[in-house]
């Protein structure tokens, strides 16, 4: 019998992968091999130009690319730590654990953009309420924005504060499904909590971790909104990111080209990046 | 007879003499923005503007972030619509993005705005998607009064592409309650050895500015600054480093280019000037508020113009802010010419030449101009007319947040600013500032060439490296120098140095 016909019922999710992925792509690549700015709006064709100024003659893309790794790792390790110990409080039968479960949500649910505007409130060195705080108590002012040091730590505790509670929730939902014999012989053969966590509850929990991890790090790695807001990347260009360095190159410089070319290059990184980090956290966390 | 004759010349000529404030009164009443003068007949007043009826239309302008522009763009977008019928959508964006936003659909053939506002440095690269300024504009009665320099700005070889609603320039702003104090001239004589008194150089600037850091100078139980200053990297930075360069850089000896030496085309803004300025401007990171490091244009207004700190400099915004009456520092500012410096670079000799050298900068400032391929130019223009009419323009002008700044012949009469509550010496001393720049004849224009914006990137990244610490003075400059080579090679020398030359005839008094 010939099934040749179902091949049919493929198109029109094969339309809309091309149309949303494939083309995006390939449009993308083609831009990076021209030339467009804003004195040469044209798709003209210049080869691997780009490519090669950007190999060759732009540490910034590098710097910043360095730094978003920096940056992405340490804020996915704090969130995940920091996640991983609320979701273990309100996943024990605690007083009030619905309102807990409801308080760690909030900071996920508000908007990216206000948020860190506010938070740019706080930290404003001469106005802000945490060095008028601070101030109080004798301290002197902190530079959170302009210390070149102290911004990336500030857009750290922003982005955790930001995001821990996704990884919260990822965590307690794998808690939450987790079997309950392994917990029960652990509780039989009289082991500690710490004991029972490292050898039970952590394993358990390593494939949810992983997956958790791994989705933090791609948003991690697009950090942009906290960045624009909080610092412009600043000072000088201690807070700059790839993708905030992309968006200057693109959109505000207007070297689309180019941009394109970063953008592509970014993604490769990526792609190849977060593949061996999941392989290597898999090797670590799981024991077979 | 004679007697009911007379009395009917008189009331007719009595109502002559009052109907325009009869007219003022109607409109005033309406629109209390204009309160202050009432609407002022003209071509695009209020009155005008009544009679136009574009009901069922829909005009749509891209604008700066409120306050700066994009306020006033907004109040005269809610008048004009009141008035016309009109649907006006205004959009928001900030200072680092207008220049993409219209640029996006100019490339892509689109019109999504009516109305576009930037930077009149942008005129280079948006004149071909712009409508030329319709000959009967050009030629009203409230054109007449722009001042030549501002209709310059907004032509390129003899068409306006931008409609003129703002006039820009910076300049020193300094608190006057402190500098004319005689207790702390005596103190700072006693302690310095100098005179306190307006900054004549950028080094008298700094002694006094770092002086004057860290405490409570005013009496209000809070610490007072040095300087505020725009020094945020993508926040018009770039036209501060140009402002404190000048005096550095730009020697009547050596005419032929501030930024690029015009024959050959070799940026010149890592020459001992332009380092030397940038060394300055590191040293003030010492003496300006905490967090100083990355003010914006808004925050440097708000911190002058808050009573903040001693000195500032940049637009007119921080010291018309200043002097509005619920300002804290209320007429106890005074405005001054950009200060100088004791030496300046001659780039033939290579060598500093000794002796005084001033050089007010030109920043120009805000520009619009209306997409041609919107479908609602005679609107767009109408709207623009009104913006800027006299009424209109003058009460924009004695609100520092609007960011509308003198522009106008008649702007630079003191009077102008003693009906709107400003000491007479204070007045006298801003319209003096500004007329002196305008009289000046070692006059820095900024760069309008293709590609502007990728040059006034590269070199606010590399200043805000400097002041981050990130790099010396010298080598950030050095890095900014290899960066305009490149732009240079990609955008060809030949197409900068054509647009450039019509800026350097300007700085060499030759246009």
């Amino acid at each position: 019998m010939n099934f040749k016909h179902k091949y049919v019922f493929l198109f029109p999710g094969l339309f809309v992968l091309i149309g949303i992925l494939i083309f995006p792509i390939i449009f993308t690549i083609r831009l990076s091999l021209s030339g467009w700015n804003s004195y040469t709006p044209e798709m003209n064709f210049i080869g691997i130009t780009n490519y090669i100024r950007l190999f060759t003659d732009d540490p910034r893309f590098w710097e910043s690319f360095f730094r978003l790794s920096f940056l992405s790792v340490t804020t996915v390790i704090l969130q995940y730590i920091i996640g991983f110990a609320l979701a273990l409080i309100v996943w024990r039968e605690i007083k009030f654990k619905r309102f807990f479960r409801v308080i760690f949500l909030i900071p996920m649910m508000t908007t990216p953009v206000i948020m860190t505007v506010i938070w740019r409130t706080f930290f404003h060195e001469s106005l802000g309420p945490v060095n008028d705080l601070l101030g109080n108590l004798g301290v002197e002012p902190i530079l959170w924005l302009s210390d070149p040091v102290i911004a990336k730590f500030t857009v750290i505790i922003v982005e955790v504060w930001q995001w821990t509670p996704f990884m919260f929730l990822l965590l307690l939902a794998g808690l939450l499904s987790l079997p309950k014999e392994p917990f029960l012989a652990a509780a039989i053969d009289g082991a500690s909590p710490f004991r029972k966590f490292v050898y039970v509850t952590f394993p358990l929990m390593a494939p949810i971790s992983i997956g958790a991890i791994i989705i933090r790090l791609i948003e991690a790695s697009k950090i942009m909104d906290t960045v624009f807001v909080l610092t412009s990347g600043g000072p000088g260009t201690a807070t700059e990111t790839s993708s905030f360095y992309i968006y200057i190159k693109g959109l505000r410089e207007f070297q689309m080209g180019y941009a394109a070319t970063l953008s592509f290059t970014y993604l490769v990184i990526m792609i190849i990046s977060l593949t061996i980090i999941a392989k290597v956290l898999t090797k670590l966390m799981i024991k077979k | 007879m004679k007697t009911i004759k007379t009395y009917v010349v008189a009331l007719i000529s009595a109502l002559l003499v009052l109907s325009p404030v009869a007219y003022a009164d109607k409109w005033s009443d309406q629109f209390p923005h204009i309160k202050a003068t009432g609407d002022i007949p003209g071509e695009c007043s209020y009155e005008s503007m009544s009679k136009k009826n574009y009901k069922g239309k829909t005009l749509k302008i891209n604008t700066h972030a409120v306050p700066v522009m994009g306020e006033p763009t907004a109040l005269h977008a809610e008048q004009f619509a009141k008035l016309t019928g009109a649907k006006v959508d205004v959009t928001h964006t900030p200072a680092g993005d207008l220049y993409a936003k219209a640029m996006v659909p100019f490339q892509a053939g689109q019109a999504p705005y009516d109305i576009v506002f930037g930077f009149s440095n942008f005129i280079n690269d948006w004149k071909r998607y712009l409508e030329p300024v319709p000959k009967k504009y050009v030629e009203m009665k409230q054109m007449q009064d722009v001042t030549p320099s501002h209709i310059g700005i907004a032509s390129w070889d003899g068409v306006m592409y931008q409609f003129p609603v703002d006039g820009d320039r910076h300049y020193l702003k300094y608190r006057k309650d402190v500098i004319d104090n005689p207790e702390y001239q005596k103190k700072y004589k006693a302690d310095t050895g100098k005179e306190l008194r307006v900054p004549q150089t950028w080094k008298e600037y700094g002694e006094m500015a770092a002086y004057f850091n860290g405490w409570d100078w005013d009496g209000d139980g809070e610490k007072e600054y040095g300087s505020a200053e725009v020094m945020k990297k993508d926040d018009l930075m770039y036209a501060a480093f140009y402002s404190r360069s000048a005096a550095y850089s730009k020697n009547p000896k050596t005419p032929g280019g501030f930024f690029f030496d015009l024959k050959t085309m070799k940026p010149l803004i890592n020459n001992p000037g332009f380092v030397e300025a940038l060394t300055d401007w590191v040293a003030a990171t010492k003496y300006v508020p905490p967090g100083g490091i990355n003010f914006g244009l808004g925050d440097e207004i708000g911190s002058f113009g808050g009573g903040q700190t001693l000195f500032s400099f940049s637009w007119d915004d921080a010291f018309v802010a200043a002097m509005q009456p619920d300002s804290p520092i209320n007429n106890k500012v005074g405005a001054a010419q950009l200060p100088g410096a004791m030496k300046v670079w001659n780039r033939s000799t290579n060598s500093w030449d000794e002796g005084f050298n001033q050089a007010p900068f030109f920043v120009w400032g805000w520009a619009v101009g209306v997409a041609k391929k919107s479908k609602e130019k005679e609107m767009a223009f109408d709207y623009l007319c009104f913006f800027a009419n006299e009424a209109n323009h003058q009460a924009d002008i004695g609100i520092g947040r609007f960011g509308v700044n003198p522009f106008r012949n008649d702007d630079f009469k003191a009077d102008v600013w003693t009906q709107i509550g400003w000491d007479k010496d204070i007045a006298q001393s801003y319209v003096d500032t500004l007329a002196q720049m305008e009289d000046s004849k070692n006059r820095v224009f900024p760069l309008r060439v293709p590609g502007t914006f990728e040059f006034n990137a590269a070199l606010a990244t590399a200043a805000a490296k400097a002041l981050a610490g990130q790099l010396s003075p010298q080598a950030a400059l050095d890095e900014a120098a290899k960066q305009w080579e490149d732009i240079l090679n990609r955008v060809g020398k030949d197409n900068v140095r054509a647009a450039y030359s019509v800026g350097v005839a300007m700085e060499d008094n030759k246009l």
